[in-house]
């Protein structure tokens, strides 16, 4: 038997879980651009031609292993994927809150915006 | 221009659209875009895809805060996010076909439009429906409090607010915006919820929308770490500062100016797309 949860309870700790998750991913942010910065910093920037980023930054198991050899650009890249991950989470943690609620069509609904989510992050690459 | 400076700058710039964007209430996100393209001569695709991501810092950022003064009703939320996830799918999936000049034309005309939303006074908006089937099915009435005791509300016309949305979510998939504007409209104007309880739960709405596309623009490419950087760590302070500083005197004018900047990017965002400069 789960718990008894109310509406109230489940919005604090969404709050709690999206303050977590913009924080943690600006703090990897940061500390990629510190390493990116003082590396590449002097180089020239140009965004005038679009090239698209190659394939290790666009997918989360590359994007995961470029950031392992400290690369500063593999390092915001993940923070990055930390903050996309963030309201997945939230909608992950409803499916939870509301079946501890007893309310199975907001389950339903959850579950079904949740696989939306997963669907853009995973499935389209 | 060297990346340091380079960054530097976007962060300033940034900073300024959030701290202006928080401040009127109008977001930050709708002139990051023409900022990012019409000054530093970014291709709108990177810039798209930085704006998606600071959307979802900003987004989540004060959906902490308002969640917990029990304004916001994630049923509500739940539900319409159906509509505005499948439609941000869809936009990320037309704006990674359609010509970048198309994609800066829209552009120009949302800002046109959000500026013109923006300076029309707002409805009072308290509506006193009797409960509707299809709303009380789904369980989206709700309650909120006030100094007088939890006010009832009850939504109504739901299809209506559902299309809305899933349009919402279009745009906000095709050019990396929030679209909290058009989210306010389907919820105070077409399902009649109080205007307070409207614009947090878009609020919260609005980081996983924008992530439902933020997903395709990373594995196409768009979302490059360089430049969304400066731009989500620049607004997300920017907005963080917004917040603190209440100067209720001077948004008014302040909305007024930023109108103003929002319909002149608009022209020139029609202009360059036009002109196949972007």
């Amino acid at each position: 038997m789960l718990p008894k949860w109310t509406d109230q309870k489940v919005e604090v700790v969404i709050g709690n879980l999206l303050r977590t998750g913009v924080i943690l991913s600006a703090t990897v942010v940061l500390i990629g651009a510190a390493i990116y910065l003082l590396r590449h910093g002097g180089s020239s920037a140009d965004y005038r031609v679009f090239q698209g980023e190659p394939n290790d930054l666009r997918s989360v198991r590359g994007i995961i292993q470029r950031s392992l050899h400290s690369s500063g650009r593999g390092i915001i890249q993940l923070g990055l994927l930390l903050l996309i991950a963030t309201p997945v989470a939230r909608v992950a943690f409803a499916i939870y809150g509301f079946a501890a609620e007893g309310d199975r069509l907001y389950v339903a609904f959850s579950v079904l915006v949740f696989a939306v989510l997963l669907y853009s992050l995973i499935g389209t690459a | 221009m060297t990346i340091l400076i380079f960054t530097t700058l976007v962060c300033l710039g940034s900073l300024l659209a959030g701290l202006l964007g928080s401040l009127t209430g109008l977001g930050g996100g709708v002139v990051l875009v023409p900022l990012l393209t019409l000054f530093f001569h970014v291709d709108i695709r990177y810039a798209i895809g930085a704006s998606l991501v600071s959307v979802i810092a900003t987004s989540s950022g004060a959906a902490a805060a308002y969640v917990k003064e029990g304004f916001s009703n994630i049923r509500i939320g739940m539900f319409l996010e159906i509509a505005t996830t499948v439609g941000a799918l869809v936009g990320a999936f037309i704006a990674t076909r359609v010509p970048t000049r198309a994609i800066a034309i829209i552009f120009g005309v949302v800002l046109l439009y959000s500026a013109y939303l923006s300076r029309r006074p707002r409805p009072k908006s308290e509506w006193h429906n009797p409960p509707d089937p299809l709303a009380t099915r789904l369980r989206l009435n709700g309650s909120f409090p006030t100094p007088e005791g939890l006010r009832h509300y009850n939504p109504v016309r739901v299809p209506a607010g559902f299309s809305l949305m899933f349009g919402a979510g279009t745009l906000s998939g095709l050019l990396g915006i929030g679209s909290g504007a058009v989210k306010v409209l389907a919820m105070d104007q077409a399902m009649k919820i109080p205007f307070k309880v409207s614009t947090t739960t878009s609020n919260f709405m609005i980081g996983v929308t924008a992530a439902a596309s933020a997903g395709v623009y990373l594995n196409r490419g768009y979302i490059d770490p360089g430049l969304s950087m400066p731009v989500m760590l620049g607004v997300l302070a920017g907005s963080l500062i917004g917040t603190r500083i209440l100067v209720k005197a001077e948004t008014k004018w302040l909305r007024i100016v930023f109108s103003l900047v929002i319909a002149v990017l608009g022209v020139q965002m029609v202009y360059s797309g036009i002109a196949g400069r972007i």
